[in-house]
């Protein structure tokens, strides 16, 4: 009984919630456009992926940051379909943004007060497109929205372990012993918040919102239930 | 068809009123006539109806306006198993919705007006009847007040504003479009009406709005749109050329053009991030508030 009640959630809340999200986002991508998209994220590559299927001509610039290069395995899904890729690491972003017509993110979760909660390094890519004009659409499921409030990063986050952030060179690195020295600390979180004036839209499987009105869907879905 | 027909007979007896209420009347009266025999078929003619409607005019409010008034009808009508006491229900619920949109003009009017103080200047744009509403019940409130008013070529629709606001003796200036960087810092606040305002709370309106809306935030005067809710719409442009072509361009434009790039758009988008205050029969609201009434409508 329990059992059906999971299976009847997960095929409700995400499996069919990304059909509507990608049938809505396909009304968002034109022909002849160019995507920029960030990480890794299965709900982005689903849409992306279900366009090229339908026939939109775009490309897509497939951005990546250290130390979890996710972007890797996303570049590796789109180019399997036989869309076209361009890859830059995040240092790269405003060199690239001028040629950019839009930027799909994906989120972990959506906050009350309308700030996105995602991987580290994407609000960075909100606030690069702000400044070149560009239009930055979140892709969202409904599950995902939370009655949590955070306005900045440090407040509430992950941390990953530091070691990761250690690159070897020929079997040496700078950074052997950090442990050793008392004034360095290094420093791994996961996530970010994105203010919602960066956000142009949010696509969920309720339909196209302003970052603005997350509380009304929160407030709508309790009253659901 | 007797259809088009009806609209256009609406539209020129009633010069004062909205298209879109003359859309929707020209709905109703389909709807009584209707001989359809099931509720799937009566909805399918309306659908078809209201297609066609907009393929003699389209502005977005005749589309948005169509889409509400089959929303509100239907609302109602899945209770009775009978054809004939739906189709009465529907009825009803369509003349109380006509009613309510007739009325809200006046509403709007009654919000807005209070915010024009004494002395005020006034700049707006093209020939919008609800600006003009406002502007009459602020003159009948005994507010003096002077208007600009923008030529908005390429129809001249400024000059049919300034006359009607002649006859109001208030004291008007007809400027070019090309002069609203110049005129702006002269005016106390900047009022234009909509033709559609969409989900992220920006307006869809006359082409030369969007770059009146930049220049009172340059200068940081306040810019307010009044639209009655029925212009409320499901869309979500992210910029100008993301608005669909089928409200861009007028419906003959639209059936006679080879290559719609030639052709010159008829509205423009503002976003919501250069709007101060939305006036609408719903009540003041801020471009945020328009989503969450968007979704009280259509939800």
């Amino acid at each position: 009984m329990l059992q059906n009640c999971i299976d009847k959630y997960v095929e409700e809340k995400i499996h069919l919630a990304a059909k509507a999200i990608s049938k809505s986002a396909f009304e968002k991508i034109s022909d002849g456009d160019v995507i920029l998209v960030y990480g890794c994220s299965s709900l982005v590559n689903y849409i992306l992926c279900d366009a090229y299927e339908r026939g939109r001509k775009f490309r897509v610039i497939v951005v990546d940051s250290r130390p979890r290069l996710e972007g890797r395995e996303t570049l590796r899904r789109l180019v399997r379909k036989g869309i076209s890729c361009t890859y830059v690491l995040i240092t790269a972003v405003s060199y690239m943004l001028p040629e950019v017509s839009k930027v799909f993110l994906g989120a972990h979760a959506l906050l009350a007060n309308g700030y996105v909660m995602s991987r580290v390094g994407a609000s960075q890519i909100a606030l690069v497109a702000k400044a070149y004009n560009v239009p930055v659409l979140v892709c969202c499921e409904t599950y995902k929205f939370c009655e949590r409030v955070q306005t900045d990063s440090f407040v509430s986050n992950e941390l990953d372990d530091p070691d990761d952030l250690i690159v070897t060179q020929k079997g040496k690195t700078e950074l052997q012993n950090w442990q050793d020295v008392a004034s360095l600390r290094l420093l791994n979180l996961v996530y970010d918040v994105t203010p919602p004036d960066f956000v142009d839209l949010v696509i969920t499987d309720l339909g196209m919102i302003p970052c603005t009105s997350v509380p009304v869907v929160l407030r709508v879905k309790n009253v659901d239930q | 068809s007797e259809l088009v027909e009806y609209f256009r007979s609406q539209m020129r007896e009633n010069t004062d009123v909205a298209s879109a209420v003359a859309a929707i009347r020209t709905l109703l009266e389909f709807l009584k006539r209707d001989k359809g025999e099931t509720i799937l078929g009566l909805r399918e003619n309306l659908t078809k109806a209201i297609d066609k409607l907009t393929s003699v005019d389209s502005s977005v409010a005749v589309s948005s306006g169509g889409e509400l008034f089959l929303r509100f009808i239907s609302l109602a009508s899945l209770e009775h198993p009978d054809l004939s006491e739906c189709k009465k229900v529907m009825i009803v619920r369509g003349e109380l919705f006509l009613k309510k949109i007739s009325l809200s003009r006046d509403k709007v009017a009654k919000l807005c007006h209070t915010f024009i103080k004494d002395g005020a200047i006034i700049l707006t744009h093209s020939y919008s009847r609800v600006v003009l509403r406002v502007l009459e019940k602020a003159a009948a409130a005994k507010k003096r007040f002077t208007v600009f008013v923008t030529e908005s070529q390429p129809d001249s629709a400024g000059q049919h504003m300034a006359d009607a606001l002649r006859k109001l003796n208030v004291p008007v200036t007809v400027i070019l479009d090309a002069a609203v960087g110049y005129v702006v810092e002269k005016v106390d606040l900047v009022i234009v009406g909509a033709e559609g305002v969409v989900e992220s709370g920006g307006i869809i309106n006359k082409i030369g709005t969007y770059q009146l809306a930049v220049c009172s935030k340059a200068h940081n005067k306040p810019f307010y749109a009044v639209a009655e809710s029925f212009k409320f719409v499901r869309l979500f442009p992210l910029n100008q050329q993301d608005v669909p072509d089928k409200f861009k361009y007028k419906a003959d434009t639209l059936k006679k053009s080879n290559n719609l790039a030639e052709e010159h758009p008829m509205i423009d988008y503002t976003p919501p991030s250069l709007i101060t205050l939305l006036f609408t029969d719903l009540g003041v609201l801020t471009p945020s508030a328009v989503s969450d009434e968007l979704i009280k409508l259509y939800l």
